[in-house]
């Protein structure tokens, strides 16, 4: 079980025999007064989102969620098709179900993809991956202070925020669950 | 250099400015205490029994608590015969996180002899006017989306008026039905101190915490908050001398502690033998993280902090 304290953007309940994902995530408190979690929450599979607001006393029951390796084949029309490489078993998942992970998905990509009660509802991304570098303002000399960022676009057609220093044509590494800039790779 | 290591420097590196904006400001905050004959006071971080509040959890550190405010030392030294003091402190507090909440936060702390809350409302002001006055030019506060300006006279207004104000119901229903901190939080804060600051002041006496209940129909507690943007920032009050009182209260806390299942705090006895002989005072806190982020332009406490407990 978990208890209110859990509670995180990201996390996944299950509430009336659903399972849901926490999409937001506020925590409010007035200094004297009492904790309260607000939430947004996901069903996992109809994609409904409500909100609800948690207090201290809470609990939660744990959605059971299974993850298998599949490899990302193909899109067609709305679906993208994965397959299990061991067992050549196919199995779809809508573009809402692929969400914001279709910015970091390279053809043959391999993912964990989600089932909820054996049936697949969604996808994880490693993470951690590398992606080129589509389109960079190229570097300004002299520009050196350091933090400095600029957006460029990958191989994706995703935006990510870098360092000054990366140019047009150079792999980068980029952490999946914040979509930041990591480091760059040597190809 | 590792990837994890280039990562940290990559990220700390981006908070030059804002740590340097925070050790300016907690400067300031010294100078314009200095500059009024305070004397700067350093208590004891770990506590055998915090001050019992019901929403507020102690973290266990060892046999004893780390302090969640210094109010219970700072009244023991103002009890003694120090009417001037202030302190900038850690504070902690389990399992508060969020945008505007860290575990650990520093506080800073004051006290005066012979004021009660109004007089110190005004000092109050005046403090955070004199520190933020580097950061907002022509006296406009930028904040979010708010042009905040720090030109006095700030605004007042009572709990009860702002709950008809901007409450969907008013202040005696909302807190019948339990529901006083989602109304405010959801309802009432929003609007609190987006053109000037704001003190919403007059609490229900049942959210008197350590403040001084004022007779009348309703009873009052002489407490108040100051709202800037939005955001809350200082909690002071008319500080209550009378012990019996104080026990009371601290029983009830107690009693609905253990009801809900949260852990128990021993009574502070050596401070409740002190209250007596504390001479009528005001004290306030105001939390130091959240003045640099109005100051930084920052909406989440992290960016103005080196190291959230993430990054530990």
């Amino acid at each position: 079980m978990y208890t209110a304290s859990d509670l995180r953007k990201g996390l996944r309940l299950k509430i009336d025999g659903d399972p849901y994902v926490i999409t937001e995530f506020n925590f409010v408190k007035p200094g004297k007064g009492q904790a309260l979690y607000r939430t947004k929450l996901k069903n996992m599979i109809n994609g409904n989102q409500f909100e609800r607001t948690f207090r201290s006393v809470d609990v939660f029951e744990p959605a059971d969620l299974r993850e298998k390796k599949m490899q990302f084949l193909y899109k067609e029309g709305d679906k993208f098709c994965f397959m299990d490489n061991e067992t050549y078993e196919q199995v779809y998942l809508t573009e809402e179900q692929v969400d914001d992970a279709v910015n970091y998905m390279t053809d043959n990509i391999e993912v964990e993809i989600l089932l909820f009660e054996d049936r697949p509802i969604g996808l994880s991304l490693p993470n951690f991956v590398e992606l080129v570098v589509t389109e960079a303002e190229p570097w300004a000399k002299g520009d050196t202070v350091s933090g400095a960022t600029k957006p460029v676009k990958v191989q994706t057609g995703a935006t990510v925020l870098v360092p000054t220093f990366v140019s047009e044509g150079e792999k980068i590494r980029i952490d999946t669950r914040t979509g930041e800039y990591l480091t760059r790779v040597k190809s | 250099m590792t990837e994890r290591h280039h990562h940290e420097a990559f990220r700390l590196a981006r908070k030059a400015d804002v740590l340097g904006l925070r050790a300016n400001l907690i400067s300031a905050i010294r100078r314009f205490f200095d500059d009024h004959g305070f004397l700067e006071i350093d208590t004891p971080v770990r506590l055998p029994s915090p001050a019992p509040e019901e929403h507020i959890e102690a973290l266990p550190s060892g046999e004893w608590f780390l302090q969640t405010s210094p109010e219970l030392c700072m009244k023991r030294l103002l009890a003694a015969g120090y009417p001037h003091i202030y302190q900038i402190c850690k504070c902690f507090r389990k399992d508060e996180r969020g945008a505007l909440h860290l575990p650990e936060f520093t506080l800073l702390e004051w006290y005066v002899a012979g004021f009660d809350y109004l007089r110190l409302m005004d000092q109050c002001r005046h403090l955070i006017e004199t520190v933020m006055a580097p950061f907002a030019p022509g006296r406009k506060l930028a904040w979010r989306q708010n042009a905040v300006d720090l030109s006095p006279p700030w605004k007042t207004m009572t709990v009860a008026d702002a709950f008809s104000n901007y409450a969907p119901l008013p202040l005696q229903e909302a807190l019948q039905k339990e529901l006083f901190d989602d109304i405010l939080t959801e309802f009432v804060e929003p609007h609190l101190g987006l053109d000037r600051p704001v003190f919403l002041f007059d609490y229900p006496s049942e959210l008197a915490a350590l403040a001084r209940i004022r007779p009348g129909r309703p009873p009052v507690a002489e407490r108040f908050e100051l709202y800037i943007g939005g955001m809350e920032l200082a909690n002071g009050f008319s500080e209550l001398t009378d012990a019996h009182e104080q026990r009371r209260r601290f029983e009830d806390a107690l009693a609905r502690r253990a009801e809900k299942g949260f852990s128990p705090y021993a009574m502070p006895e050596k401070f409740l033998d002190a209250l007596p002989a504390m001479p009528d005072s005001a004290g306030v806190a105001v939390g130091v993280d959240r003045l640099v982020m109005l100051a930084a332009g920052a909406d989440r406490i992290d960016e103005v902090v080196a190291f959230a407990p993430e990054d530990l």
